[in-house]
């Protein structure tokens, strides 16, 4: 007479299975329950493809200008006319002849035909070889003018290839100073939680200094010493790096916790026994042990750096054109005349929000499965 | 409890010290300084500086002597209350700072107030109708308001009162009242123009605040002490707020230790994007043209701001929480 | 009206459960958690009742349903745990009939009135049980303050008068003392002075022994005995340990898996034990005859998982005198082997032989 609605060979099974697994494995099934987490992994994956080949999803080279063609307010595509098609209405645009703006109107006349996997202009792929097909292209080159889904800027740039472009750079910024101040947070945290003593004291110390000061201020005074002259590649570096040298405290701190737990139990013990080099100990034994945790907490850092860059960037002291991010690209709605004349410039600020809500969720997702009894 | 006090007071000066070394080593990290710029400014405007004349400007604002006399010059004089002048401005520093940081400290604590009046009430309900709609609601509300940056939310109510209603938000005073001296209508006109700021800027905190209180009140929730306050016969809602929501409140005291900064240095940048009459514009335009004396204070004031914070926020602990209190004393 | 135990003795018919001394009588109670993977039958069908002045010691292992059972009888079992079926009845004046708790809201006024008032409870873990932000003088006088209309000043002289009942020394200091401040032994003499403050009719002691150390479990034990029986209380003392029960229970009830598998006087238990888990706990207890440097014995296997509970008798896949076809078939049922000692097991069943 079982009461359990689950049957119970499958039960029995199931608690062997859990018995011998690893303790990845362990995790993953956890992660698997948490469905938002699972999904907003599938989003993050779709953006860092993106963020790999930008040039194949947008529809125009990012830089290029065209100065008849600025503040063109989004396109749609439409995909229905009287019968399955694929196109977008032209938009055609005039000066005003007073304000020296341009407006535009939509040409419900004139389409403009659209086909997947089509020819466009050439981008690098990962930097090896050229290729001129994009997921989204005109069925006439040569005739049509391009389109524009989020419209385009002052210059007439494209703001959805700009966008696609910005989530390379915004991405790697976030991953190169999460990697960086990973590397700095578990060296001394590692160090700090294993040896203990005045060298825990002194690294404490500094964190504790270095947490009780306001980032902000910091980066914007360390930003604002870097040489005007500076390449965009030089300016890329120094950035990453100045938003990796406050934020490594967090990641210490939680290392250094877990460490301290893990120094008494018997593996570590038994490691010690048979001879291990201390060195060997913390970086063979327990840093493998904490990765579960340190991969959530470094998935939970990468979206408080996206959104640090973009801060940077909107106020002019991070990233400077010609290089696009999405901070770059929001500096141009920074005032309420450029926002009012084209709300579309703030578009960027989307990808933003959703990058980050996603990697939030996700993070959380991978917190709760390496840590059921948080 | 006094004891207490007065040994995280010992801690000030040792903290300040270290700070206005590093606020001067950060003003001082650009290469070139203030002439220099201003040379290049002149030489831009098509008249030149002889290298005499630089020489005497030099010598003036006394860039020529070596950084340790500059840092001990500035702390020498900042401590007699003379904060220098703005080379930018040409104008002394606490003019221009002084209403700003006033301005600045009353948003930063409209700000917490409003912060902890919203979160509180979200997370006490968030976590005893856990899994509820609203519960949900507020889960995405949360994710929401942590993704969105500041400047981000001003933009986009900034653009919604512009584009539905045709009405400007920026600034903190109407324009008449902008230069003037205070009164009791200014005051009224500030209190009409602070809201939307403070909401702005408490937006992100009020989100992780309720979430940091909902999970501490989950934790709390399950303890023994519920079950036995549950024994003693007390009313559910009475025993919730009598002891878990009491007790929840400590880490959510202890993290105004950091947020108070981040309200400050945060409203940065949704300054700027308002036009606000703080010190956030200020510091980046000083920054911008390399005014060091002025940008050394006001990132200074920052890092004041911030010990000040931290300081409130360690005797509000031990005041609430008697195993600290007495375990420090 | 109240359902009262007028209408149920008649449907009990033969078992003249109920005495005037009764305080509590359970009967029948089952609670469940139903949870995602299924549901757990924390309490499955238990029956016993306290009389005045006496001492029920409820014994089992860890997950057999102790908690459960009294958390049930105050009305405190938290979602998804539900009580399904069964009564408690409790007497709350002397001279009137028993009511049914399970009448009432279990969160409404009424109910609330009971718990803390004329049933208390003395937790487990004193140091997790007390708040630690509160002083021991707030939580005290709040126990009071609940229930008695009076000053806070009054209701401080209670206590003061109760923590010295309990021999606190000096009890007006310890007012204002925080929890951590005191030793684990002090800190169940604050619990039971707490339980004390209104004067219950029924203490429900929760393994109050268990988070201190053995000198002054003894020291708890006789406190707990002589309050008991200076005041004539009815109470109900959880245990896993069985020395402990010696010591201070007059009656026992042993639990396996949500169920009563054996209940008896005291003297029976420990003399003649006749459910093979009584006997095999009794055989692991370490006496004074116990010859050193030997092995006691254990009970071999472990506790079933919850959602999957054997077939027929819950105790048969460890049982040492499993008998198969019967035992992993049909469940047992409470039978009388004497007076008031009854046990469920089908070695002392007549219904086996038929069955077979």
């Amino acid at each position: 007479m079982s009461t359990a609605t689950t049957d119970p060979e499958e039960l029995v099974d199931f608690d062997d299975a859990v018995l011998v697994a690893p303790n990845w494995k362990l995790v993953w099934w956890r992660f698997k329950k948490h469905r938002l987490a699972f999904y907003s992994g599938f989003i993050v994956i779709l953006i860092v493809i993106i963020a790999a080949f930008p040039g194949f999803f947008s529809t125009q080279d990012p830089y290029e200008s065209a100065t008849r063609g600025s503040f063109m307010p989004p396109q749609g595509i439409h995909i229905w006319d009287k019968g399955p098609a694929f196109y977008a209405y032209a938009a055609i645009g005039k000066r005003n002849q007073t304000t020296l703006k341009m407006e535009w109107v939509v040409d419900e006349e004139t389409k403009v035909p659209l086909r997947l996997f089509g020819r466009g202009y050439e981008w690098e792929v990962l930097g090896l070889f050229k290729s001129n097909i994009h997921l989204l292209a005109l069925r006439n080159p040569d005739v049509d003018k391009p389109i524009h889904l989020l419209g385009t800027d002052r210059l007439g740039r494209d703001q959805w290839s700009r966008v696609l472009y910005g989530t390379q750079v915004s991405l790697s910024i976030g991953l190169l100073a999460v990697f960086l101040s990973t590397v700095i947070g578990i060296f001394l945290g590692g160090i700090s939680g294993y040896f203990g003593g005045l060298t825990d004291m002194i690294i404490q110390r500094m964190i504790e200094l270095l947490q009780s000061i306001p980032p902000i201020p910091i980066w914007l005074a360390l930003s604002a010493s870097l040489p005007r002259t500076w390449s965009v590649t030089q300016g890329y570096i120094a950035i990453t790096a100045i938003l990796a040298l406050i934020t490594w405290t967090g990641l210490a701190r939680e290392v250094r916790g877990r460490f301290l737990v893990l120094r008494e139990e018997d593996f570590v013990v038994a490691a010690k026994m048979s001879g291990c080099s201390r060195m060997r100990i913390v970086f063979r034994h327990m840093v493998p042990t904490l990765s579960s945790h340190i991969i959530a907490a470094v998935t939970l850092a990468i979206p408080v750096m996206i959104i640090n860059e973009t801060f940077l960037s909107f106020l002019g002291l991070g990233l400077r054109p010609p290089a696009i991010s999405w901070g770059v690209l929001l500096q141009e709605a920074q005032n309420l005349q450029s926002v009012a004349l084209a709300p579309w410039l703030m578009l960027p600020g989307v990808a933003v929000i959703v990058t980050v809500i996603a990697l939030n969720i996700l993070g959380d997702g991978l917190r709760d499965a390496a840590d059921p009894y948080h | 409890m006094l004891a207490f006090i007065l040994k995280r007071l010992m801690t000030l000066p040792l903290l300040m010290f270290i700070f206005s070394v590093l606020a001067f080593i950060l003003i001082q990290a650009p290469p070139g300084d203030f002439v220099t710029s201003y040379v290049a400014e002149l030489a831009a405007s098509g008249s030149s500086v002889d290298q005499l004349q630089i020489d005497a400007l030099r010598q003036l604002y006394g860039l020529d002597q070596p950084a340790y006399m500059q840092y001990f010059k500035w702390i020498w004089r900042m401590l007699h209350g003379d904060l220098g002048i703005s080379l930018d401005f040409q104008k002394p520093i606490s003019e221009l700072i002084g209403q700003r940081l006033l301005l600045t400290v009353l948003l930063g604590v409209a700000t917490l107030i409003f912060t902890f009046a919203v979160a509180l009430p979200i997370g006490i309900f968030s976590a005893t109708r856990q899994y509820s709609f609203l519960d949900y609601f507020f889960t995405v509300f949360n994710y929401v308001g942590v993704a969105t940056p500041t400047f981000m939310t001003a933009l986009i109510l900034m653009w919604l009162a512009f584009s539905q209603f045709g009405i400007t938000i920026t600034g903190l005073f109407s324009p008449e009242f902008a230069d003037e001296s205070w009164s009791w209508a200014r005051v009224i006109d500030l209190s009409k123009h602070i809201w939307l700021p403070m909401v702005i800027l408490g937006l992100d905190g009020t989100a992780r605040l309720a979430r940091i209180l909902r999970a501490n009140l989950l934790d709390e929730l399950n303890k023994p002490y519920m079950e036995m306050a549950r024994a003693k016969g007390m009313p559910e809602w009475r025993l919730v707020l009598k002891y878990p929501v009491r007790l929840a409140l400590n880490p959510l005291v202890s993290s105004l230790g950091w947020y108070l900064p981040l309200i400050f240095s945060g409203s940065l940048i949704v300054a700027t994007v308002l036009n606000l009459p703080t010190i956030g514009p200020l510091l980046l335009r000083s920054l911008i043209s390399q005014d060091m004396f002025l940008a050394g204070t006001i990132v200074l004031t920052y890092f004041g701001l911030a010990v000040i914070g931290t300081l409130l926020s360690d005797i509000l602990l031990a005041w609430l929480d008697p195993r600290i209190r007495m375990e420090e004393a | 009206m109240r359902p009262t135990l007028t209408i149920e003795r008649c449907q009990l018919g033969s078992e003249s459960f109920v005495n005037n001394e009764t305080i509590l009588s359970v009967k029948g109670l089952k609670t469940e958690f139903v949870l995602d993977e299924g549901t757990a039958k924390a309490v499955d069908g238990v029956s016993f009742k306290v009389d005045r002045g006496q001492v029920v010691g409820i014994v089992g292992e860890s997950g057999c349903g102790k908690s459960v059972t009294i958390k049930s009888i105050m009305g405190i079992i938290q979602k998804p745990g539900k009580i399904v079926e069964g009564r408690i009845f409790f007497r709350l004046k002397q001279n009137e009939e028993l009511v049914d708790l399970r009448s009432y809201d279990s969160r409404g006024e009424e109910m609330r009135n009971i718990r803390g008032n004329d049933i208390a409870l003395i937790p487990q873990e004193p140091m997790a049980a007390l708040s630690p932000v509160h002083t021991i003088g707030n939580q005290l006088v709040e126990a009071i303050r609940l229930h008695r209309n009076i000053s806070k000043k009054e209701a401080e002289k209670v206590a003061v008068e109760r923590m010295r009942q309990v021999g606190m020394p000096s009890p007006e200091e310890r007012m204002s003392v925080y929890s951590w401040q005191l030793s684990g032994g002090l800190r169940q003499r604050v619990m039971i002075a707490m339980a004390l403050m209104c004067n219950p009719r029924l203490l429900i002691a929760d393994e109050p022994t268990t988070a201190i150390d053995v000198t002054t479990q003894a020291q708890v034990l006789s406190l707990l005995r002589e309050l008991q029986s200076a005041q004539e209380l009815a109470m109900i003392f959880i245990t896993h340990d069985l020395g402990v029960v010696a010591q201070i229970a007059d009656y026992v009830v042993v639990m396996y898996l949500g169920k009563v598998v054996e209940k008896g006087p005291v003297d029976d238990i420990f003399h003649s034990p006749g459910h093979p888990y009584t006997k095999a706990l009794l055989a692991s207890i370490p006496t004074i005859h116990t010859p050193a440097r030997e092995e006691l014995p254990t009970i071999g296997g472990s506790l079933p998982h919850p959602f999957n509970r054997p077939m027929g008798c819950p105790f048969h896949p460890r049982c040492a005198a499993f008998i198969p076809g019967t035992c992993d078939k049909i469940p047992p049922t409470l039978t009388k082997i004497s007076s008031q000692h009854s046990v469920s097991c089908f070695l002392h069943s007549e219904n086996l032989v038929d069955t077979q």
